[in-house]
């Protein structure tokens, strides 16, 4: 009596075999997608790395000098040496502005009044305009910061004899990105997409698929456990996410320069509950639809544009009115965001992350178990 | 000629069968500009400041009642002890640490000089800069306030000093959803025509349907058109809801005038249509056509222009961006909606994506085989 399990859990054991053999075949068999699989993080982790900056540095500008004398002609140099500022051309008729501005060509026009040195000699007192371009609001203060700060600089060096009393002396450090660079805000954002992108999108219409072409009848009348049917679907794709991880891991360590400050064991461990939270995802989207664009759709719209918003690596959240940012904590890539910036930048340890892994925890057995009740054996 | 009629006829009971088809083409842009603007707001704003105050002086008390009267800091933590703030800062409760040294107010008295230190969380790249900028800005004010006190005020400067005025033009209220709203339509546009023609002949693929197609005497090209309308069509009436949607909800009104805009769309149109056409024609299976669109819908957003400016990328991201004709649509949108641009302005927009149109259709329709 005691063998006959031990049999059948062994004889389970290799059909089980079986099946994924098939479903890795499926996977390996689409070149394609699998080079776009491999490359879509390749491709993120360079753009976010290299291509986007927060930093706002050489902005074409166009300077409008009446003044023509030394001091515009000092203060337009140091513009023109600080590589946040491209002097586009400089112009005497006020009229060009308003057309540069149309076609596009400039961010920002700097006006030099007439008699602009002399003013500032005899009444120690002048006036500078800036015009800014304010579609984006964001350069426009940066911008506009910018050259205050150059011409803050313009007027120390002017006065260096005379004392200025009682200053404060503001020292900024800038922890964690001091070069201020765009990558570590992001790469924890890619990863989340990526596993996102590979676990819900391509599980959910890889099984949806077998439903829609009648092979998924096939499958199930096999005498295999029908759930597990669906499971080995998801196998292949847990290690291919698992081998993403790693080439991005990989990636931001070498070509970015941005080193796992915290323990990469928990790193790997905190990813594979996250596929797994997606996997049942997938899972679930799979088996409440019928057809691949239904199956697409929900996992394009209901789940990849959510994770984008959400996750909080694009957008910032607490600039969010208050109901999407209820929302926002049912998006599970926004946990994995803050577990992955916590151990990978900040560098610390599973102490400081423990609920957000509850968190996620929570969600995948939510949808682990809402999967199951709604299983059924027979297709409609 | 009778060929496409019968053709568009086909097309268009197929997309208006498919409610999932309805569906996008209504409720996307709705949602879309209902949300995404509201969540995308870069404006910095809401910044978490934590204050290590060592002094506790009458000036300090000062300095903090200033930053927290400020619109864009909330206090998130008044601290005695660097490592508390730390900890805030490690658990994303605050985003700049300020610390006062002790005997802050005396040294600045006795001695004219004093240090103040800033410690900003700069994972957020944008946020740091700012609020750094913004925090300098109060402090120099600050400043300014103390030495009014005590100095008496000449009648003129005793230093040189140079007045800005700044001007702000084409969004004096510096509101970030007028700059989020025509970049977000683009994407829109781009999204509903890309991924619609991608899925749509790779479908008959799977289905079978197109080997009937290939069978009966219809030309390569009446068959690449005859998708091509229906979608164009569509996309033109997609953007108009957008159009209508940011009217109603944002305000926002075009500067500029709707022949240049619609002439550059329907144009726009044509070549994101054509380019998924074209993925279409490569692609074996739906899943496929949808990754691998996917997957360029992904570059061209990112490297458009939306979030981060073009003109801060590095040069051979710039010679991209070249080929990417999201990034022309952004541009466009946002020259004619916000600055009211005109045909001349957009000229070189419009003969570049007039060839983008012309190269991506025709690969299309040389790329679609009637034998395979």
């Amino acid at each position: 009596m005691e063998e006959v399990p031990h049999l059948q859990s062994s004889k389970n054991h290799s059909q089980f075999l079986a099946f994924l053999r098939k479903e890795f075949r499926h996977v390996l068999r689409d070149r394609k997608t699998l080079l776009i699989l491999f490359g879509l993080p390749i491709v993120q982790i360079l753009i976010f790395g290299f291509a986007l900056t927060n930093e706002v540095k050489n902005s074409k500008i166009i300077i409008v000098d009446y003044a023509r004398d030394a001091a515009s002609q000092q203060i337009t140099n140091k513009i023109d040496a600080s590589n946040y500022f491209e002097i586009e051309k400089s112009i005497i008729d006020y009229k060009q502005i308003d057309a540069a501005f149309k076609k596009g060509e400039i961010k920002m026009a700097i006006v030099f009044p007439e008699n602009f040195n002399e003013e500032l000699l005899h009444t120690n007192a002048t006036q500078l305009q800036v015009i800014v371009d304010a579609s984006d609001p964001n350069t426009a203060n940066t911008l506009t910061n910018y050259i205050t700060s150059i011409l803050y600089d313009y007027e120390a060096a002017q006065n260096k004899t005379l004392s200025i009393p009682y200053r404060i002396i503001p020292e900024t450090k800038f922890l964690y990105n001091p070069q201020l660079k765009g990558a570590p805000n992001f790469v924890p954002g890619v990863m989340a997409l990526v596993l996102m992108l590979v676990c819900v999108m391509m599980t959910a219409i890889s099984i949806v698929k077998e439903k829609e072409t009648g092979t998924m009848e096939i499958l199930l009348v096999s005498p295999f456990r029908p759930i597990l049917v669906i499971f080995s679907k998801a196998v292949p794709y847990l290690l291919l996410s698992l081998i993403n991880v790693t080439i991005i891991i990989l990636l931001s360590v070498f070509v970015l320069d941005i080193p796992v400050n915290g323990s990469v064991i928990l790193l790997f461990a905190e990813s594979t509950l996250f596929i797994i939270t997606c996997l049942s995802l997938g899972i679930l989207i799979s088996i409440k639809t019928n057809s691949q664009q239904i199956a697409m759709l929900i996992s394009l719209m209901g789940m990849l544009l959510p994770t984008i918003l959400f996750s909080g690596f694009m957008f910032p959240i607490e600039n969010m009115p208050w109901p999407l940012q209820m929302i926002s904590n049912a998006i599970p890539a926004k946990w994995y965001y803050i577990i992955v910036k916590s151990i990978m930048i900040k560098g610390l340890g599973f102490l400081s992350v423990w609920k957000e892994t509850l968190v996620l925890f929570g969600i995948t057995l939510f949808f682990l178990i809402v999967s199951l009740k709604s299983f059924k054996i027979r297709l409609a | 000629m009778r060929t496409i009629k019968f053709l568009l006829q086909k097309e268009f009971r197929q997309i208006f069968r498919n409610k999932a088809i309805i569906a996008i083409i209504v409720v996307m842009p709705v949602l879309q500009l209902l949300i995404l603007p509201l969540a995308a707001d870069y404006e910095v704003k809401n910044i978490n400041i934590s204050i290590v105050d060592h002094d506790h002086s009458s000036y300090s008390q000062k300095l903090i009642s200033k930053i927290s009267a400020s619109q864009y800091f909330n206090l998130a933590g008044y601290n005695t002890d660097f490592k508390e703030a730390f900890q805030l800062i490690e658990k994303d409760k605050a985003d700049l640490i300020l610390e006062i040294p002790a005997g802050f107010e005396r040294n600045l008295i006795r001695e004219n000089e004093q240090k103040l230190f800033i410690a900003v969380n700069a994972i957020n790249g944008v946020k740091a800069n700012l609020g750094g900028a913004y925090l300098g800005n109060l402090i120099r004010d600050y400043n300014n306030d103390i030495r009014l006190q005590w100095l008496q005020p000449a009648r003129l400067n005793d230093a040189p000093v140079i007045n800005i005025t700044s001007s702000n033009w084409f969004n004096p209220l510096l509101n970030y959803r007028v700059f989020m709203v025509p970049g977000i339509l683009a994407i829109l546009v781009t999204m509903v025509g890309g991924f619609l023609s991608a899925l749509n002949i790779v479908k008959e693929k799977e289905v079978g349907t197109i080997e009937q197609i290939n069978v009966t005497p219809i030309k390569k090209h009446h068959f690449i058109l005859g998708k091509l309308i229906p979608f164009w069509i569509l996309g033109n009436v997609v953007f108009t809801l957008g159009l209508i949607v940011s009217w109603v909800v944002y305000g926002i009104v075009p500067l500029g005038s709707f022949v240049v805009l619609y002439s550059f769309i329907t144009l726009y149109l044509l070549a994101i249509l054509g380019f998924g056409l074209l993925i279409s024609t490569f692609c074996d299976s739906q899943q496929q056509a949808m990754f691998i669109m996917f997957f360029f819908m992904m570059i061209f957003i990112l490297m458009g222009g939306l979030f981060t400016s073009i003109d801060s990328m590095p040069d051979w991201a710039q010679v991209v961006t070249k080929f990417n004709p999201v990034a022309y649509l952004i541009d466009v949108m946002r020259m004619v909606i916000l600055k009211g641009s005109g045909f001349a302005d957009i000229k070189n927009q419009l003969l570049i994506i007039s060839a983008f149109a012309i190269v991506l259709n025709s690969w299309a329709i040389l790329n679609y085989k009637k034998t395979s």
